[in-house]
Parts: C-alpha cells; sequence; structure tokens
C-alpha cells in the first residue's frame, strides 16, 4: 500500500515538472540526466581522466586542477595567495613571488586561465593567469604544476581583460578594467572624464617562457573588460570589449549603463610591435616587481623594475579602431577560424557578432562613424556579421566546439545556449545550476577545440549539494557536447569562484609531468645532499640548519646551541629519489607555516624561540611505518647562554 | 674440423655478452611499487633498473635491517668473476684456432665444458650463498623483526629462480641477456665437440 502511495506521488511529481519543462525539450524534462550518465563519467579506480581541466579559483587566488568527466580535483596550485598547506609565500624561497610595489602582498584574485599555443593550437608548455586586484600575470609550469614567474603590470587597475594569448604565444596581454591617472596622480576623482585612461599591456614571451612587458598601449579611460586574439587570417589583432564608455566615476550600475552601445577594441598589435621595434614609443617611469622561481637553485628572486615603453594609438597608423557593440559586452571571443569576433552584451538580449574581414573592408572604405579621442570607431553595419536573437538573459561568455557551434552562458537567465556560426539560429539550450558565468570546452579559445565536453561554472549554489552553512562552494556542471543536443551529465564543486578555466587532453601533458626533482641537480645554497653535509652555522643571532629526511628520520635531530632571539633558518633537503615520496617539516610555536617537501628539493622555514626549554619538531606528510618517530629535539638556552652549537643524530656528531 | 673450429670460437666469444648484458634481474613488486622496483646483476657490479632503484631498494631494506646492495668495490666477485669469464672465453677462442687448424683434437673442447660448467655452477653457488646471507644477516637494531610461525625470523632471502612473495613484496628473479648468451655459447660449443668428433671419425675411416 505504501508503495502504491510512493509511485502515485512520484506519478504526480513527474507530471509536474514535465508541464514546467522548456518548450524546446521533446518530451523529456529539461535538464534531465541522461540514463546512462553515471557510466559516462565514471572513471574506475586507477584509471585516469581524458582530460586536465584547470579552473581558476577567483578570491583563492589560486589555480585548481581537476579531471574530466570525472569532475575530481587532482591538485590546488597555489599562485597569487599564501598556501600554508606547502608553505607557499611562507617559506623563504617562495616569499619573494608575492612582492610587488606595494610591498609582499599575501592574497590575490585569480581570473583567467589560458595555455600556451603554437600555430593556434594547445601546446601544454605552461599555463598562465592574470590577478586581477593587484595587477600581475602569472607562469605557470606544466611539467612541475607549480608557479614560475609572476610579472606585476604597472600603471594598470582591474587587470580583468588577461591573460590571453595570441596563436604562437608571442604575447600574453593584460587590459586594464578599472581606468585610472596614467601614471598615478593626485587628482580630483571627478576629474576622469577624458583624464584617465586604460592601458593595455603587451607582454613578450621568450622561448623559455620568460615574460617581459613589451609595450603598454595608452587607451581612452574606459572599462577593457574582456579580451581574445584573433587567429587564422585575424592573427597579428587583438579584441577587447569595454563598458563605461560613459566614463562614470560613480554609481557606475547606472550611470555606466547609459550609452546604447559600447565598443569592442580592435588593436592590430603586429604593427605595433613593428613601430616599437623601429624605435617607437615613449619610455616612461613604472615600478613593478618581477618574479622569477628558479628551478636549479630552487628560489625565487625578485628584480624591481623602473621603466615601460608606452604607445599613443593614435601615433600609429590604422593600429587601433573601435567597433560598436551593444551593451556593456562582458565577454570577447574569437572563434576557431578567427573570423567570427562575439561580443556578449550583458545588458541586451542579444549577441553581436562581427565579422573580421568585413572589418577590413570598413576600414579600407573608411567607413567611419567618428572617432573617440581621436580613434575611429567603425560604422556598427559595416562590421556587423549577425546577431543571435533572442538567446536568452545576460549573455557572458562563448565557446566553440570546432565543429561550427559556437555555446554561450546567459547569468540572468541561467542557461547556456548552443547556436550555429554562420547563420545565428539556436540550437539547443540548458539550464545551468544556478547563474552560470564562464564556460569551457577544452581548446575552446584556440584553432583546434575538443568538442566533446563543456562545463559551465556557476555562480550560485544554493540547493545542489548537501548545505555547509551560509558559505558554499561554487558547482560547476559537465555537459556532453558531442551530439545535437548538450547532454549534462554531472555536478561537481568547485573551490574558490572559478573565473574561466582551460582545458587539455591528458595525453598531451601527462607524460612530461616531472615525478621528481634530481638531488645531482640541486643548486640551492643551503642545500645538503647528503646526510654528512648535514650541519649547524652561526652568523650573529642568526642560524642557519642544513637539514635533510630521508624515510623516517632527521639528519641532524638533536640540535644545540640555539638561544631566545635567534632566528633559525631550517634549510631542509629531501633525501628520497623516489615518486610522492614528499617529507613534512613543522617546529612548535613557528610564526610561519609548515613545509612541505617534495624529492630532492630544498625548502626554508624560520623560527623564532621565544622561550627556553627543548623543543620538538616533526613531519607533517605519513611517509613511512615509521612516521610517527620521524621527530627531534631543539634545545632553546638563554639569551646570554654559552652552550656551544651542537648537533647529532644517533647521538654522534656529524662531519 | 673447421666448422667445429668456428663454433668454438663463436661460442666462447657468446661468453663475452657477460660484459654488455646482465647475468641476472630481481624485480620486487607491491602494490605501492606499480613500476616494480628491480635490479640488474651483471659480472662486474649490480645496477638499478631505474636510476634510483638501488636507493629506493635499499631504503626499504633499512626497516628490517638487511645490508645495503653491494658496491663492487665490496665484493670480490666482482673483481674475480669478469677475469674468470675473460680468460675462459680467450681459452676457448685459442683452442677453437687449435681446433681449426688441426692441431688438437675436439675433446679438448669438451674439456673446456666441463670446465665452464663446473666454474658456472660454482658461480651458481656463491651467488645462492650471497642471496642467503642478504636476506637473513640482518642488522640486530633492524626496525621491524618478523618472525615466521615457528618464531625464527623472517628469511628475506629472495629466491635463486623463479617467484617468490617477501612479506608485502613479490620477489621475481630470473637470469637475462647475459645468461642466455652464455647458455647459447656453451651448447655451440657442445655443437663444435660433436662436429669436430664426426669429422674426425669420418676421416679416420
Amino acid at each position: 500500500m505504501k508503495n502504491i502511495f510512493k509511485i502515485a506521488v512520484l506519478g504526480v511529481l513527474g507530471l509536474f515538472i514535465q508541464s514546467c519543462g522548456n518548450d524546446e525539450s521533446s518530451g523529456e524534462k529539461s535538464g534531465a540526466i541522461t540514463s546512462n550518465a553515471a557510466e559516462r563519467v565514471y572513471v574506475a579506480p586507477g584509471e585516469h581522466d581524458e582530460y586536465y581541466a584547470f579552473l581558476s579559483g577567483g578570491y583563492s587566488g589560486n589555480l585548481t586542477v581537476y579531471g574530466l568527466p570525472s569532475g575530481r580535483m587532482l591538485k590546488e596550485i597555489p599562485v597569487f595567495s599564501q598556501f600554508p598547506t606547502n608553505g607557499y609565500g611562507y617559506s623563504e624561497e617562495t616569499v619573494p613571488m608575492l612582492n610587488t610595489s606595494f610591498g609582499f602582498v599575501p592574497w590575490g584574485d585569480s581570473h583567467h586561465p589560458d595555455i600556451s599555443q603554437t600555430e593556434g593550437e594547445l601546446d601544454g608548455r605552461w599555463i598562465f593567469i592574470n590577478e586581477n586586484n593587484t595587477p600581475r600575470i602569472a607562469r605557470i609550469s606544466l611539467e612541475t604544476f607549480e608557479t614560475e614567474e609572476i610579472i606585476e603590470i604597472p600603471h594598470s587597475a582591474g587587470n580583468h581583460s588577461s591573460s590571453f594569448i595570441t596563436e604562437n604565444t608571442e604575447y600574453v596581454v593584460a587590459g586594464t578594467r578599472f581606468s585610472v591617472p596614467y601614471p598615478q596622480e593626485d587628482m580630483a576623482i571627478d576629474q576622469m572624464k577624458g583624464n584617465f585612461k586604460g592601458p593595455l599591456t603587451f607582454i613578450a614571451v621568450g622561448e623559455d617562457g620568460r615574460m617581459n612587458i613589451d609595450f603598454q598601449l595608452k587607451m581612452p579611460g574606459f572599462n577593457y573588460d574582456l579580451s581574445h586574439p584573433g587567429r587564422g587570417d585575424s592573427h597579428g589583432w587583438f579584441f577587447f570589449t569595454t563598458y563605461n564608455t560613459e566614463e562614470a566615476h560613480t554609481m557606475q550600475e547606472v550611470n555606466a549603463s547609459q550609452n546604447d552601445k559600447d565598443f569592442i577594441a580592435a588593436v592590430n598589435w603586429k604593427k605595433i610591435q613593428e613601430y616599437v621595434e623601429n624605435g617607437g614609443g615613449e619610455e616612461i617611469a613604472a615600478e613593478y616587481a618581477h618574479n622569477v622561481f628558479d628551478h636549479s637553485t630552487q628560489a625565487a628572486t625578485t628584480t624591481m623594475k623602473n621603466k615601460v615603453l608606452t604607445v599613443d594609438p593614435r601615433e600609429v597608423e590604422g593600429a587601433v579602431y573601435f567597433m560598436p557593440t551593444p551593451k556593456s559586452p562582458h565577454g570577447c571571443d574569437v572563434d576557431p577560424s578567427g573570423e567570427y569576433i562575439v561580443g556578449n552584451g550583458k545588458l541586451s538580449t542579444d549577441l553581436t557578432v562581427h565579422s573580421f574581414s568585413k572589418m577590413l573592408k570598413a576600414i579600407e572604405n573608411k567607413d567611419f562613424d567618428g572617432d573617440a579621442y581621436g580613434i575611429p570607431i567603425l560604422n556598427f553595419d559595416s562590421t556587423l556579421a549577425g546577431t543571435v536573437k533572442e538567446g536568452g538573459l545576460g549573455p557572458l561568455h562563448t565557446e566553440f566546439d570546432g565543429k561550427g557551434n559556437a555555446y554561450t552562458t546567459f547569468f540572468i537567465s541561467s542557461e547556456v545556449v548552443k547556436w550555429k556560426l554562420g547563420t545565428w539560429e539556436v540550437l539547443d539550450r540548458q539550464p545551468s545550476y544556478y547563474s552560470v558565468g564562464h564556460l569551457m570546452i577544452p581548446g575552446g579559445n584556440s584553432r583546434e577545440p575538443y568538442g566533446k565536453y563543456m562545463i559551465s561554472m556557476n555562480k550560485i549554489t544554493k540547493d545542489r549539494y548537501l548545505p555547509t552553512g551560509p558559505e558554499l562552494e561554487h558547482s560547476a556542471q559537465l555537459y556532453d557536447i558531442s551530439g545535437e543536443k548538450m547532454e549534462l551529465l554531472l555536478d561537481f564543486p568547485t573551490h574558490g569562484e572559478p573565473h574561466y578555466a582551460a582545458g587539455i587532453p591528458a595525453e598531451k601533458i601527462k607524460s612530461q609531468s616531472k615525478k621528481i626533482y634530481r638531488l645531482d641537480e640541486n643548486e640551492h645554497e643551503y642545500a645538503a645532499t647528503s646526510e654528512s653535509e648535514t650541519k649547524m652555522e652561526r652568523d650573529g643571532n642568526e642560524v642557519h640548519v642544513y637539514m635533510t629526511t630521508v624515510r623516517s628520520h632527521f639528519s641532524p635531530d638533536n640540535l644545540e646551541g640555539i638561544k631566545v632571539g635567534d632566528k633559525v633558518f631550517f634549510h631542509v633537503t629531501n633525501l628520497e629519489q623516489d615518486f610522492d615520496v614528499p617529507h613534512g617539516f613543522a617546529m612548535i610555536g613557528a610564526n610561519t607555516s609548515e613545509l612541505l617537501i617534495m624529492p630532492g628539493q630544498t625548502k626554508t622555514i624560520t623560527w623564532e624561540p621565544k622561550k627556553e626549554g627543548v623543543w620538538p619538531f616533526y613531519c607533517t606528510d605519513f611517509c613511512s611505518a615509521l612516521h610517527q618517530e620521524m621527530q627531534g629535539y631543539v634545545r632553546v638556552s638563554g639569551q646570554n647562554s654559552n652552550v656551544p652549537l651542537k648537533w647529532t643524530l644517533d647521538d654522534e656528531e656529524i662531519n | 674440423m673447421k666448422k667445429s673450429g668456428i663454433l668454438m670460437i663463436i661460442g666462447s666469444a657468446l661468453l663475452l655478452g657477460l660484459f654488455i648484458y646482465p647475468l641476472w634481474n630481481i624485480q620486487l613488486e607491491a602494490p605501492q611499487y606499480p613500476d616494480p622496483l628491480g635490479m640488474n646483476i651483471y659480472i662486474n657490479g649490480i645496477q638499478g633498473e631505474e636510476e634510483f632503484d638501488i636507493q629506493n631498494i635499499d631504503g626499504i631494506n633499512h626497516y628490517i635491517g638487511m645490508k645495503k646492495i653491494p658496491t663492487p668495490a665490496e665484493m670480490w666477485e666482482f673483481n674475480t668473476f669478469p677475469i674468470v669469464i675473460g680468460g675462459m672465453a680467450a681459452l676457448g677462442a685459442l683452442l677453437g684456432i687449435l681446433g681449426f687448424f688441426r692441431i688438437i683434437h675436439p675433446n679438448w673442447f669438451l674439456g673446456w665444458l666441463i670446465l665452464m660448467t663446473f666454474l658456472g655452477i660454482l658461480g651458481m653457488m656463491d651467488f645462492n650463498n650471497w642471496l642467503t646471507d642478504y636476506g637473513t644477516d640482518l642488522d640486530p637494531k633492524a626496525i621491524m623483526k618478523l618472525t615466521d610461525s615457528e618464531g625464527n625470523p623472517l628469511s628475506y632471502k629472495p629466491p635463486l629462480l623463479g617467484s617468490q612473495k617477501i612479506l608485502n613484496f613479490t620477489a621475481h628473479s630470473y637470469p637475462r641477456a647475459g645468461a642466455y648468451l652464455m647458455f647459447v655459447g656453451m651448447l655451440l660449443t657442445l655443437v663444435a665437440w660433436w662436429i669436430g668428433k664426426k669429422a674426425n671419425e669420418t676421416m679416420a675411416k
């Protein structure tokens, strides 16, 4: 009887849900999970995922690595934020990574990851990501999955239209979302109009990945929101969406939403590159940090730089044009062929698609509707390829599947819409839970997308998972896009707030992933590459401890002669040369963090003992059956004591 | 006799493969070592199959008090074996040449083979003794002291030939290319003796 009642209730519920379905749904309820979805996302124990997905952490400041289709988190890579889990931003070797012209900045807001490319295809060498708050760009190695370099962007603010990469990784760009005086100066805020600028920074990337600011384009003081490079025929151009062309300095939600159209700025960077190579541009004072992590010395260094080359776009013939685009466009996306530039007008219901070839014609015919601060504005109709009508509400971002289709997220109507390039017809729509922001198709912003999966990254979670108090992780959704209709396969929580992601087939980078750091290549200044090299040295009130770890003991493990008021540097080298055998190091009362040291690596933490006594230290990473025994003692004597330095292992002095 | 002399030369020359290829190989397999740890035993020393295998085998073995894998300087065998093998190869080649010019009787070939077999058996016995010592002569301060059901200390001796479970590891011990070349070479010298003997008999008729 009870069962019959249950079935009846379920039946009624089913009818109710069906009747609430979208008009698009062909008899199945919208967002319905296909019957074999579980099989399609199940990665059996010991098997590997098909794709790596790199999701930015937003306010976590980091980059998280997931496997697709399983949605399993594989690693969190610390980039712009201190990370006590492994000591990033606390250890002496990594502290310089977070240096800026404002001093040490322990936190960042990471937004848009982008994988390096060769001839428009993902090459899997590095992944770049921008920091929005204190403008910076980072480069992360895809061999070590560690941050290798961070460069600060001077004269910029709200580094949001970043870090997008040209198709041969010639440049990484960094735009300015909040226009500011350029260079900075003290002025009345209400004097913004005409006086603030929005510099766009072009950072050259060397063969070894090294970043170097090539030039800054001194653009009018609009908000440069997002960008993408041209590809194929449009390679050599860069496109930036703008909003607040009103140049409002207050109550922007209203005052920056008045113009019917804002612009997409089309920048011919090849022309500017040539201009700069021939001595064009003007060197101006700037102050910015360039932080590089060297894998042989295993330490980061900061170089402060004081000059940057600025270019006035009006000085370079044919370098920059504005294409009118409705209305406060957010995402700026270029299709794999490089012909179509999609402007997602976030306050419009339509999507505006510009044609690159029509744009070139319009430039040739001087089809201008006036100018903005001396930069020609192209006639709207002359560059328009087409409009996707009534896609939804609040379009934000578009990705491509390489099969002639585009996928756009609509924030307000909370859905992903599939449409056809060229005919602009809507083919499919699927709800996303809830208020989707970005979406990602692996390779979806390159010439060669891998159009099998798409993930949407949502801003609001509500009831998708077990509640965890007021604060919830954001939800992501995985869709299979290989067929005509998008199929929702999986929900998974994501760490921080993902603003965009990048994906790559695992096969492309899996085999190049490093297993260990070689001890014989360790050139760290304070490395001890064998137990016989371990020692203590005093230099005034600084004590350097050269320490090693191996399953399952420290050398030395008894240390004496340290006094209250000393500054102790523990330089810990992991002697293991076996895959996935890190050791940890933790010292009671240390005001820093723990260390997590990979095989062959040396890392340093400081400790300033404040109390006399005998204080233990231990390994924090369960390394072997004798992990609990992996500990030692430091004797701390009074400030004026004369206990000599003494370091032993098994009661024997090491020398 | 020409054919048999040539075969004798080739057969004994194949011993020289031991200077290039490993004689024996021991692999250790465990759940947390999906890529087994392995060591190749050459006549002049032991090398890891992968670069850091020896270091990692020593690391595991120290828990149960086993000695470190010996370096060439630590075992007289690694100096003696190359001399014995080189000497036997040279002797075999010399006998082959003398046989080729009919200076000696093919029975010398058989004599060489008997000597070589005897030396081989001695070598295997010595290897087995080393394995036994390595697996049972444990550090009295060993971290883990394990006993069998009778209460005797466990032996961690890897098998001389075959596979065997030792605690959480499975040890596989098998000959490698160097050993196979030596066996083929010894077989060829047997054939050389047989052909030479037959040829001599034909001539005598």
